[in-house]
């Protein structure tokens, strides 16, 4: 096994890290802050997706295409909050998995009717399209190594908004005791709208990148959904720390188990028996790793309510 | 009116709905008609009614239902088919799981079955049937037929890529079957993958000359687009099921100059083909997939059987099949002794259309006359 193909999945892993952290960072925004659980952040990422596709279609500029798409996941999102999640705050868990297990329904079943069942076209731009060269002799995409960077934006951004502005004063403080927040004059409404706007903005952000390398199609969001809940599970419910460093960590242990456990097994077995097991272990990989950390660290790494 | 006359007229009418019945056929359609990989579905239907609509024949009714890919509605709706609406024919299955599920018990309780696209081993092989017909392929065809085409073309060393289920390393035993050479390495990839990245790194730590891939549907997409920014310089290979017009339309240039194997192409010379590609084009707007081409093939396969006999009178009906009396959109069609096609195998490149998006140009032949290894264990 080379360096250079050790760099390169190394890469990767930062890369898949940065795209599940978009993802988990709303995830666990809105359940941290408004303690709701969300199925539907999966809808947002096709949403960014489908108008990312459309919208560069009909300007033919992939960055208007990306606002466009950002922006339709955040009003998406602030829709569904005024008519559907504000009825839920207090309702049991339960409740809300079913609603916005519901809302998954429509979202896809919609998408199908407007858009039928083939996938739309859509490509990374002409400028970030191509590879250049790492140290080693490799090549790497361009495109993915913007992904990683904008990745590195927004979690900068949000540790920014978070810590430094009043309104993450606000967020923190409505993740601590709403009750007394809204006493205080705080009009939580609102603020629950613009957080769960936030969340869904940053899942479209995150389809829209992704859509360009995938393809953009009914039911895309829900295996990324899947992972994204691992990740905040592991990061631990609530905390933006926790899910960026959820995010790296399955990225990587996904990543290199793909690769390197198809190799090791190669040593005592024959090559596509080895192929077979190795896959079939390293998609259970992540699994395991977040039941190791629940043994040891029940409420995850960074447990925002202790 | 009076009781009498009254009693005579319905009478009249429930003999009138009886004959009816006895020349009536009736044929069911279980497909894929939404969820992933729908538009498979959505073109054998759109196919087979085509042709139906030409035939123009008001003595066949074709009940369609959608089975959402799901082996249990498959089955439940073939039951409803045969107990509540009695077809005579059933037909549409896409995907090899639910073809399984289905066509075993529909074969043995005496009703037809006539598969335009799932072709699984088991069905062609040990548990064939005298009245399973399969009129698009068996599924390791078309694998095969790219291994005997890249032995020929010269590559020694390829690498081959598959889902980590049934249909994949299926494919994969089938291109190796006919390659019948050392292959680089195998990557097997969990069904629907969206992410490549870790799998084009190891492609380009291998010593490869060219790539060979199955990755059906969304993922063959995902894939393509992420293969022609990885700045990978490698021949690629793979059957129609990753390059149908639909998908490398979404696929878009990556998908330019890589080979693929078909029993059909849209630009076939022959007088079927032309009349069934301007007529698909005319009636849906479209171009016409493999998958369109083989629901149009079994509609006119039903059609020429119907004239001969009924599928009442089973053995005649049967026999009927078997002589496979029409003009295929492929060319050259006839069945072997499981009942499964004995063709041509085409290859095809994706080239840059006169509108400047993708599509397939017809190359030559792969292999002639390709019969299914599973042959030999059909007792039927």
């Amino acid at each position: 096994m080379s360096v250079t193909l050790l760099i390169e999945q190394l890469i990767n892993g930062l890369q898949l890290g940065t795209m599940l952290f978009l993802m988990a960072s709303g995830l666990t925004l809105v359940f941290g802050v408004m303690g709701l659980i969300n199925l539907a952040h999966g809808s947002f990422y096709m949403v960014g997706a489908y108008v990312t596709a459309l919208a560069t279609v009909s300007t033919g500029s992939f960055l208007l295409g990306l606002v466009a798409g950002v922006l339709a996941a955040a009003a998406a999102g602030a829709i569904v909050e005024l008519l559907v999640i504000r009825r839920l705050y207090h309702r049991q868990h339960l409740d809300q998995v079913l609603a916005t297990f519901a809302l998954i329904l429509i979202f896809s079943e919609g998408t199908r009717w407007l858009f039928g069942s083939s996938p739309l076209w859509l490509s990374p731009p002409e400028a970030l399209s191509g590879s250049v060269a790492l140290p080693g002799g490799s090549r790497y995409p361009v495109y993915r190594l913007v992904i990683i960077a904008v990745g590195v934006v927004v979690a900068a951004g949000l540790y920014l908004l978070i810590a430094h502005t009043r309104l993450g004063m606000r967020i923190r403080a409505g993740e601590s005791d709403r009750e007394m927040i809204g006493a205080l004059g705080v009009n939580i409404r609102r603020l629950y709208t613009l957080v769960f706007a936030l969340g869904a903005a940053l899942a479209g952000l995150a389809g829209s990148l992704v859509g360009a390398l995938q393809s953009v199609q009914v039911g895309m969001g829900e295996p990324v959904l899947i992972l994204a809940f691992v990740v905040i599970v592991i990061g631990g419910i609530g905390s933006i720390k926790g899910a960026l460093l959820g995010a790296l960590l399955v990225g990587m242990v996904d990543t290199l188990g793909r690769v390197f456990l198809p190799a090791l097994f190669g040593q005592f077995m024959s090559p596509s028996d080895a192929a077979g097991t190795g896959t079939a272990l390293a998609a259970m990989l992540i699994y395991i790793l977040m039941a190791v950390i629940l043994a040891f660290k029940p409420k995850g790494l960074f447990a925002a309510h202790d | 009116m009076n009781k009498l006359t009254r009693a005579g007229l319905g009478l009249l009418m429930t003999t009138a709905v009886a004959t009816a019945q006895a020349e009536d056929v009736k044929i069911g359609m279980i497909t894929t008609l939404s969820g992933g990989g729908s538009h498979l579905g959505v073109d054998v239907r759109d196919g087979f009614m085509l042709a139906m609509d030409q035939a123009d024949r008001d003595d066949i009714e074709v009940l369609i239902q959608d089975d959402a890919r799901r082996p249990d509605l498959a089955k439940s709706l073939s039951n409803e088919f045969m107990q509540r609406d009695e077809v005579d024919i059933l037909t549409g299955i896409i995907w090899s799981n639910l073809a399984m599920a289905v066509v075993p018990s529909v074969v043995r309780q005496g009703t037809f079955y006539l598969s335009p696209n799932a072709g699984p081993s088991a069905l062609a092989g040990k548990m064939c049937h005298e009245n399973y017909f399969n009129v698009a392929y068996q599924n390791d065809n078309l694998h095969g037929a790219m291994g005997a085409y890249m032995r020929e073309q010269g590559f020694e060393n390829p690498l081959l890529m598959a889902p980590n289920y049934p249909a994949g390393t299926d494919a994969l035993a089938g291109f190796k079957h006919l390659f019948e050479g050392e292959v680089a390495d195998e990557i097997y990839t969990q069904l629907g993958q969206t992410d490549y990245a870790a799998e084009i790194a190891r492609i380009r730590a291998s010593d490869a000359d060219s790539l060979f891939f199955f990755l059906p549907g969304g993922m063959g997409i995902s894939f393509m687009k992420q293969w022609e920014n990885s700045g990978v310089e490698m021949p690629v290979f793979g059957a129609a099921f990753s390059f149908d017009e639909t998908i490398i339309k979404a696929v878009g240039s990556a998908a330019i100059g890589a080979m693929n194997t078909s029993q059909w192409a849209y630009d076939l010379e022959n007088a079927a083909n032309q009349a069934f590609v301007e007529g698909f084009q005319d009636a849906y707007d479209r171009m016409p997939t493999l998958y369109a081409a083989q629901g149009y093939d079994t509609a006119r396969l039903i059609l020429s059987a119907l004239e001969k006999a009924h599928p009442s009178d089973q053995d005649a009906f049967r026999e009927a099949l078997r002589e496979a009396d029409f003009d295929s959109v492929r060319g050259e069609f006839r069945f072997g002794p499981n009942h499964h096609p004995i063709q041509d195998i085409y290859v095809r490149e994706v080239v840059e259309g006169e509108d400047g998006e993708p599509t397939n140009r017809l190359v030559g032949i792969a292999v002639e006359d390709i019969q299914d290894v599973y042959a030999e264990q059909c007792r039927m």
